[in-house]
C-alpha cells in the first residue's frame, strides 16, 4: 500500500484544517486566555480517553488506573524540565515518562491481566493507589502531598494539539494492524481467540501498555501547561473521570472518546457556575447512560476518510446516474 | 509486648467495622456477581443519618444506630431497584460502571446537602477507659466490638436459618435454578441489598462514635479496604468477610504502630494484589474451573 493515498492525505487535511481553525479561533479571541484553558483540558482528556478507550474498548480489559500512570508521566516530566527548562528538557520528559510508566505497566500487567474483570479492575485500581502513595512518601524527589510547583511553562497548546494528533494516530492504527485485530479478538471472545492461536497475554499486556504510555504522555503534557502538580490530582476521581468520557462517546470508538471529550469540556464551561451540582448532574448522567444507552454515543462506530469518500464517490455516482 | 497486644486491641476494634463493611461487599457479589463501588458511600450515609439523628433529634446511641441501619437499608434497596435492576442482563463491566456512577451520586449529594468540612460526631457514648492487665480498653472499643458480634451473630442465623436466608443462598449457589424452584430472585436480591446497607448503615455510626469526625468522603478508603478484605478471605462467602476484615485491620494497625502510618494504606492494597496473583478465589474460597 502506498503511504500517500486518498485517505492518508484526507486525514492529514482534517488533522491541519482542525489546527488552523483553532488557531484561527485564538488569535481572533473567540478562544481567549481563560477558555484556552479549555481547549488544553480537552485535548488532554482526549489523550487519556483514547488510551483508556484501547485498553477497555479494544482489549476488553477494565483498567481503572489510569490516574496513577497519569501521575508518573506528570512527575518524571515535571522533574526532568526543572533541571532542563528547554524544549530538549521536555521531550526528554516525555519519553522518560513513556518508557518509566511503560516498564510500570509491563510488571503490573503480566501478572494482573491474567484477572477477569471487575477483578482486574479493582487490581489496577490498587496499584493506581499504590503509585500516588508513593509519590506522597518520596518526599525529597516529589515534595510530597504538597506537590510540585514552578514547573516551566513549556508546552503551548500547539505542541498539545500535535500530540493528541499523534496520540490518535498512533492508537488507531495499532487497532487496524494485526496484533489490533488479534486484541479486537481478545474482546469479542477470549477462550475463542486462545484456541485459534492468539497469545492473549501478550496481546493484553501490549494494549495496557499502550494505554498506559498514552497516560504518561497526558500527564506529562499536564504538568508543564498547568506547572502545578500535586498527588491529589490523581486520585481514583481523575481515572473515574476518564472513564465517563470513554463511557460516555462509546466503549471502543476512538470518534467516540474525542466527541464525548469535547461536548463534556464544553459542558464544563456551562456546568461551572453550579459548583457541587455539577457532578452530580455528571453521576446522575453516567448513571443514565449505563441505563438507558450503554453504548454510549457511538456504540462502535468510527469516523473515518475512507467512509468519507465513499460516502462523496457514491453520492456523486448517483448524480452521474 | 504490651504495645503488641494494645495494637491488637485497636486493631480488632478496627477490623470489626471493616468486616461490617465487608459482609455487605460479599454477600452482593455472591449474589449478582457486582463489585457495589457505593457500598463505601451507603457506609458514609449511614454515619451522617446516625449524626443527624443524634445532633438534631437528641437521640440516644441505640435508637440512632437503629434508624441509621434502617435508612441506610432503605437507601441500598432503592439504589438497587432504580440503578441495577434495569441492567440485570446488561455485562458486568456496564453494572459496575453503574456502581461507580452511583457512588459518585452519593458522594456528590452530601458534599451538595452538607458542604465538604469536617464535622465532629457528638459523643452520647462517655469514653472510659477500663485496664485489664495492663492494656488500655475504651467503653467505644468495647461497644463497637459487642454491636458488631450481635450483628454478625444476627446475620448468620438469618442466612442459615430463616426461609429468606435459605433463598438467598440458593440465588447465590444457581440464580436461574432457583427461579425455577419458584424462588421470587428479585426480592431475594433487594433483601440482600437490604441486609448489607443496613450493616453499612451501622458501621458508619460505629466509626463516627470511634474517630470523632465524619464528612462526605469518608466513605471511599473504608469502603476500598472493605473490599479488599472481602477478597482477601474469599468473596461470596460470609466468614471470609468477618476474617479479611479482623485480618486487615489488624494489620493496618500493626503496619501504623510498627512502620509508617503513611504507607498503611499501600500495604492494604499490596495485599489485594498478591491475594488475587496467588489465589484469586481468597482463604476461604474454593476454586472455581473455568467453563466454556
Amino acid at each position: 500500500m502506498k503511504l500517500i493515498n486518498k485517505t492518508t492525505i484526507g486525514w492529514l487535511v482534517v488533522a491541519i484544517a482542525g489546527f488552523l481553525l483553532l488557531q484561527l479561533a485564538v488569535t481572533t479571541g473567540i478562544i481567549s486566555a481563560y477558555y484556552e484553558i479549555t481547549l488544553v483540558t480537552i485535548l488532554i482528556n482526549i489523550i487519556l480517553a483514547v488510551g483508556l478507550n484501547l485498553i477497555i474498548g479494544f482489549s476488553g480489559q477494565f483498567s481503572l488506573g489510569h490516574a496513577g500512570f497519569m501521575a508518573i508521566g506528570a512527575y518524571t516530566a515535571g522533574i526532568i524540565t526543572k533541571y532542563f527548562p528547554t524544549y530538549t528538557g521536555l521531550f526528554l520528559g516525555i519519553l522518560a515518562g513513556v518508557i518509566l510508566t511503560s516498564i510500570v505497566a509491563l510488571i503490573v500487567g503480566i501478572p494482573t491481566l491474567r484477572l477477569k474483570g471487575d477483578y482486574l479492575a479493582i487490581a489496577t485500581l490498587g496499584v493506581a493507589e499504590i503509585i500516588r502513595i508513593v509519590i506522597v512518601n518520596m518526599q525529597s524527589v516529589t515534595n510530597g502531598a504538597a506537590g510540585l510547583s514552578g514547573i516551566p511553562y513549556l508546552s503551548k497548546w500547539p505542541l498539545i494539539y500535535v500530540f493528541t494528533v499523534l496520540t490518535i494516530l498512533l492508537v488507531a492504527n495499532y487497532t487496524q494492524s494485526s496484533p489490533g485485530r488479534a486484541t479486537i479478538a481478545i474482546r469479542e471472545d477470549e477462550i475463542a481467540a486462545e484456541s485459534m492461536g492468539v497469545n492473549t497475554t501478550k496481546y493484553k499486556t501490549i494494549a495496557f501498555i499502550l494505554g498506559a504510555a498514552t497516560a504518561a504522555i497526558g500527564g506529562a503534557l499536564h504538568a508543564s501547561y498547568f506547572s502545578v502538580i500535586r498527588p491529589g490530582d490523581f486520585t481514583f476521581n481523575k481515572s473515574v473521570d476518564v472513564l465517563i468520557i470513554v463511557v460516555f462517546g462509546g466503549i471502543g470508538s476512538i470518534t467516540g472518546s474525542v466527541v464525548a471529550a469535547i461536548l463534556l469540556g464544553f459542558l464544563n464551561v456551562f456546568l461551572q457556575p453550579f459548583g457541587a451540582l455539577r457532578m452530580i448532574i455528571y453521576a446522575l448522567a453516567l448513571i443514565g447512560i449505563m441505563i438507558f444507552k450503554p453504548s454510549g454515543l457511538l456504540g462502535n462506530k468510527e469516523f473515518t476518510v475512507s467512509g468519507l469518500l465513499r460516502l462523496f464517490n457514491r453520492k456523486s455516482a448517483q448524480g452521474e446516474g | 509486648m504490651e504495645t503488641f497486644f494494645q495494637q491488637m486491641i485497636n486493631g480488632l476494634s478496627l477490623g470489626s467495622i471493616y468486616a461490617l463493611i465487608a459482609l455487605g461487599y460479599t454477600m452482593v457479589y455472591g449474589i449478582i456477581k457486582l463489585i457495589n463501588f457505593a457500598h463505601g458511600d451507603i457506609y458514609m450515609v449511614g454515619a451522617f443519618i446516625g449524626y443527624t439523628m443524634i445532633h438534631s433529634f437528641g437521640m440516644g446511641f441505640f435508637p440512632a444506630l437503629l434508624t441509621a441501619m434502617a435508612l441506610s437499608a432503605l437507601l441500598g434497596v432503592l439504589i438497587e431497584r432504580i440503578a441495577y435492576k434495569p441492567l440485570r442482563h446488561a455485562t458486568r463491566i456496564a453494572v459496575l460502571i453503574t456502581a461507580i456512577g452511583v457512588s459518585y451520586l452519593l458522594q456528590n449529594g452530601m458534599l451538595y446537602f452538607y458542604g465538604a468540612e469536617v464535622r465532629s460526631f457528638p459523643q452520647v457514648v462517655d469514653n472510659t477507659l477500663f485496664e485489664v492487665a495492663g492494656l488500655q480498653v475504651s467503653r467505644i472499643q468495647l461497644l463497637i466490638f459487642a454491636t458488631a458480634l450481635v450483628l454478625m451473630v444476627l446475620l448468620q442465623f438469618i442466612v442459615q436459618k430463616t426461609k429468606m436466608g435459605k433463598a438467598m443462598r440458593a440465588v447465590s449457589t444457581d440464580s436461574s435454578a432457583a427461579q425455577l424452584m419458584g424462588i421470587n430472585v428479585d426480592n431475594v436480591i433487594s433483601f440482600t441489598f437490604f441486609l448489607g446497607s443496613a450493616l453499612a448503615g451501622a458501621a458508619g455510626v460505629l466509626v463516627g462514635l470511634y474517630y470523632n469526625t465524619i464528612d462526605p468522603m469518608m466513605g471511599v478508603a473504608p469502603g476500598l479496604k472493605a473490599f479488599v478484605a472481602a477478597v482477601l478471605g474469599g468473596i461470596g462467602f460470609i466468614p471470609g468477610a468477618v476474617l479479611g476484615g479482623f485480618t486487615i485491620g489488624i494489620v493496618e494497625t500493626l503496619v501504623s504502630a510498627y512502620g509508617n502510618s503513611m504507607i498503611r494504606d499501600a500495604v492494604v492494597y499490596g495485599i489485594l494484589i498478591l491475594i488475587l496473583i496467588i489465589r484469586p478465589a481468597g482463604i476461604l474460597g474454593k476454586h472455581v474451573k473455568e467453563k466454556v
